[in-house]
């Protein structure tokens, strides 16, 4: 109760006058907000082909290379005795 | 191809600009409450409230339904959250009996009536620590003029 009558009056505090938004902040954000979006997707796009870069990479390698092929044994058990 | 990217970029710019005409009013009163300027003279709030908007446009076409008031606003607050450090003494206005995490708490909460739980998601913090950084601003707020000076025992920031 005297609680929600407390909160009420810094509500009232808070609800001053606003002050005036200068002209310029819209088209300054525009301008900043345009590049820094630019920025961002061209990181995007960047990442992008470094990870399908890296798949052809691993792609081709393991096609040529076949790692889970077993080689072929180099030593032989010593043939003796027969 | 490109005549079609410059209409839509032509779109974004319009609706961005006619949200900040509905916007930017009371962003700006947020922001002036939490830098604790006068209303008339506040670069603080301002610059905040530009860079604020300006990542808000930057994610524009990723809003997906979400509403760019929330998303201006969540910017400003991790931003001020992030900023504010530096400089927590009042400046004068209305909340500068209050340090900057309990100004963000009561102008997010009383000011603009954001709920406990996504106040507590916003700032990273607890809802009960939410819940009793309100209740003791509201106490600093209402206990009448104290005398400056009276920071609170959370905001023990190292001065810069």
């Amino acid at each position: 109760m005297t609680r929600e009558r407390k909160e009420d009056r810094v509500r009232r505090l808070l609800d001053g006058p606003w002050p005036a938004v200068p002209p310029e902040v819209c088209a300054e954000a525009l301008r900043r907000g345009a590049r820094q979006g630019r920025r961002r997707a061209l990181a995007r796009r960047l990442l992008w082909l470094v990870v399908c870069a890296g798949l052809v990479v691993f792609v081709v390698w393991a096609a040529v290379e076949q790692p889970w092929v077993l080689p072929p044994a180099e030593t032989t058990p010593p043939l003796d005795g027969w | 191809m490109r005549q079609r990217q410059a209409r839509q970029q032509a779109r974004r710019a319009r609706e961005f600009e006619s949200f900040v005409a509905g916007a930017a009013g009371r962003l700006l009163h947020a922001a002036t409450l939490l830098t604790t300027e006068p209303p008339d003279a506040n670069p603080r709030a301002r610059r905040l409230l530009t860079a604020a908007l300006t990542r808000t446009y930057a994610h524009w076409d990723r809003l997906r339904g979400e509403d760019p008031y929330d998303r201006a606003r969540q910017e400003l607050a991790a931003r001020f959250a992030r900023t504010a450090w530096r400089a927590h003494r009042g400046r004068g206005g209305v909340l500068s009996a209050l340090g900057p995490r309990e100004r963000l708490v009561v102008v997010l909460r009383l000011g603009e009536g954001v709920a406990e739980e996504q106040t507590a998601a916003l700032l990273g913090l607890p809802v009960e620590r939410v819940r009793s950084i309100c209740a003791r601003s509201v106490a600093t707020l209402t206990s009448g003029p104290r005398t400056s000076g009276g920071a609170s025992p959370t905001m023990t920031v190292a001065p810069s």
